[in-house]
């Protein structure tokens, strides 16, 4: 065991499933508690277009998918804002759109890149270190963010409607929460990918959201649980040689079910 | 500090022992506008939803203002509430611009309009009442509140009877108990006047009348200001009543007259009582007047 935590790559695993974890329990929380799970949905597929402009421009692929996707976020936010009735097409429209957009381009690169499953897929394993320092830096950013609006986020999302009587400035702060969920989003593609960031965002939360009665603690044992099937899909990963992304979704899937039926079960006692 | 009366069947039996008088208030005096709006339009894009609006309330008044759904009720407590402008006239709130007085004006939404299911306690939620306005990089944001503040909530909700419910899950509380801790959570910050959209829906017969025992007794304190198309539940503990269809007139007294009347249902040939008016509806529709569910 010892010997494998020697490695490099698996202790940028862990580094990146910690790191990934920190986000999705923040972030996550909030998507969750806020009914946008769709609208992170769309910013994720949003987001691989971002990767395939990276891919088509030969840039680093993170700080590039970061900064196509808050932007893409910020459209979905502007657009959808007080305007509930729409915004599932909208977010509709921007998911497919953005998407489509990422495989033209990768169509359009010269030579096919096959990393590009790592991002469909995830790859915790092929996290290399300098987006390690990357995802440190998104998640200071995350969590200085959420830390200083923190009563304001509680506010907004819990009642939107009072939270503007009393001042708080519900529509920057929404924009703003679309953009954390874009970073942490991007973030996450590398672990579990595209396909699979939407369950590590929100199965944790949803875990936590059953044991706690507030919305910081929902965060912190989302962050817990988040790590928790990091590692244990991680390990799961190695042993059985199966894919790392879907091996963590895997666990968390069946931590859910556990954790609901115990839930359950205890509200009947 | 004054004692009350409390009898509610529905509530748990300890009573509203002390209704405070808030600590803002700026304009003593029976008669003091509190609310005052004149010749007020307001319009979504191209559609009229208020004209011509003119509206006084003074300190110490109950006002119910009525009116059919799209009416413009709600655009009226937004307006009141500083959330939207008016396109012609003034809206003026304690005697200056709604958003200048915040603090001083509590808002309690519908319960439905929360989130129905959300990690938070009874005691937070009223915390959040405590968040007023004081630009966007202000301190008192981050996690944590003070022991004062927390006192402060606790007192808030034995105004409404719901302190012993402090500690549960605000999603866990029935309907009428849940639009009793917004009631604490617009409470909380001391307020001269208090707003409330649709007190009544989605909320059960008994915790209707549990809330509007509540009212009562605080409508000695605080002005209060109700729009609702439950005219029945309201009806003996208001103390004024003003009708709302695009246009809107106002009654010094409980008496909806004719013009009123009309404005609400097109057509009426007499004028009556509250009372009276809603024992004729109650005697044509059953038990229950246009859209009301006593």
């Amino acid at each position: 065991m010892s010997g494998l935590l020697g490695m490099e790559f698996m202790q940028n695993a862990l580094l990146a499933g910690l790191l990934a974890s920190l986000a999705c329990g923040i972030i996550g929380s909030l998507v969750v508690v806020n009914r946008q799970v769709f609208m992170a949905g769309g910013v994720a597929h949003t987001a691989y277009g971002g990767v395939g402009l990276a891919f088509f421009l030969g840039l680093p692929v993170l700080p590039c998918a970061v900064g196509f996707t808050v932007l893409a976020a910020l459209i979905m936010a502007l657009a959808s804002f007080g305007r509930s009735e729409r915004s599932d097409g909208i977010i509709g429209i921007m998911w497919a759109a953005g998407m489509a957009f990422g495989i033209l381009l990768m169509d359009l690169t010269p030579g096919y890149n096959v990393d590009l499953m790592s991002y469909l897929f995830g790859s915790l394993l092929a996290v290399p270190r300098s987006d390690i320092w990357f995802m440190l830096l998104l998640d200071v950013l995350i969590l200085g963010v959420v830390l200083f609006w923190y009563k304001d986020f509680l506010s907004l999302s819990f009642d939107m409607e009072f939270a503007r009587s009393t001042g708080v400035p519900v529509r920057m702060l929404y924009a703003l929460m679309q953009v954390l969920t874009a970073v942490t989003v991007v973030m996450v593609i590398q672990i579990a990918g595209l396909i699979l960031v939407i369950a590590l965002l929100t199965i944790p939360p949803m875990l936590a959201e059953l044991f706690t009665d507030s919305l910081w603690k929902t965060m912190a044992l989302a962050t817990l649980a988040s790590l928790f099937f990091c590692l244990c899909g991680l390990a799961l990963s190695y042993h059985l040689d199966l894919t790392s992304g879907a091996s963590i979704i895997a666990v968390a899937t069946a931590g859910y079910v556990l954790a609901w039926g115990f839930k359950s079960l205890r509200g009947k006692a | 500090m004054k004692p009350h009366d409390h009898s509610c069947p529905s509530c748990s039996g300890h009573g509203l022992p002390f209704i405070p008088e808030p600590h803002f208030r700026p304009l003593p005096g029976t008669g003091t506008p509190v609310i005052e709006l004149r010749g007020v339009g307001f319009s979504y894009a191209e559609r009229e939803v208020l004209s011509e609006v003119d509206l006084t309330v003074t300190v110490g008044d109950f006002l119910a203002v009525i009116g059919p759904n799209g009416g413009g009720k709600t655009t009226l407590v937004k307006l009141i509430l500083g959330l939207l402008a008016p396109k012609e006239g003034t809206v003026r709130v304690l005697g200056a611009d709604p958003l200048s007085v915040r603090p001083a004006v509590g808002y309690v939404p519908q319960h439905a309009q929360v989130q129905p299911s959300f990690p938070v306690t009874v005691h937070e939620v009223v915390l959040l009442g405590l968040r007023r306005a004081g630009g966007m990089l202000s301190g008192g944001r981050w996690p944590g509140y003070r022991r004062r503040e927390k006192d402060k909530a606790m007192e808030a909700l034995r105004m409404v009877d719901m302190a012993d419910l402090a500690t549960r899950r605000f999603d866990a509380l029935s309907g009428g108990q849940k639009q009793r801790v917004l009631v604490a959570r617009a409470l909380v910050s001391d307020p001269a006047l208090l707003l409330f959209d649709e007190p009544t829906s989605n909320i059960d017969p008994q915790g209707k009348i549990c809330l509007f025992d509540l009212l009562s007794a605080l409508s000695s304190s605080i002005t209060i200001v109700m729009v609702s198309h439950d005219l029945i539940s309201a009806s003996t503990r208001i103390s004024s009543v003003a009708v709302v269809n695009r246009r809107l007139i106002q009654n010094r007294s409980r008496e909806l007259t004719p013009a009123m009347l009309e404005l609400i249902y097109g057509t009426h040939d007499a004028s009556c009582p509250l009372d009276e008016y809603i024992r004729g509806v109650s005697s044509i529709f059953g038990q229950s007047g246009p859209g009301s569910t006593p």
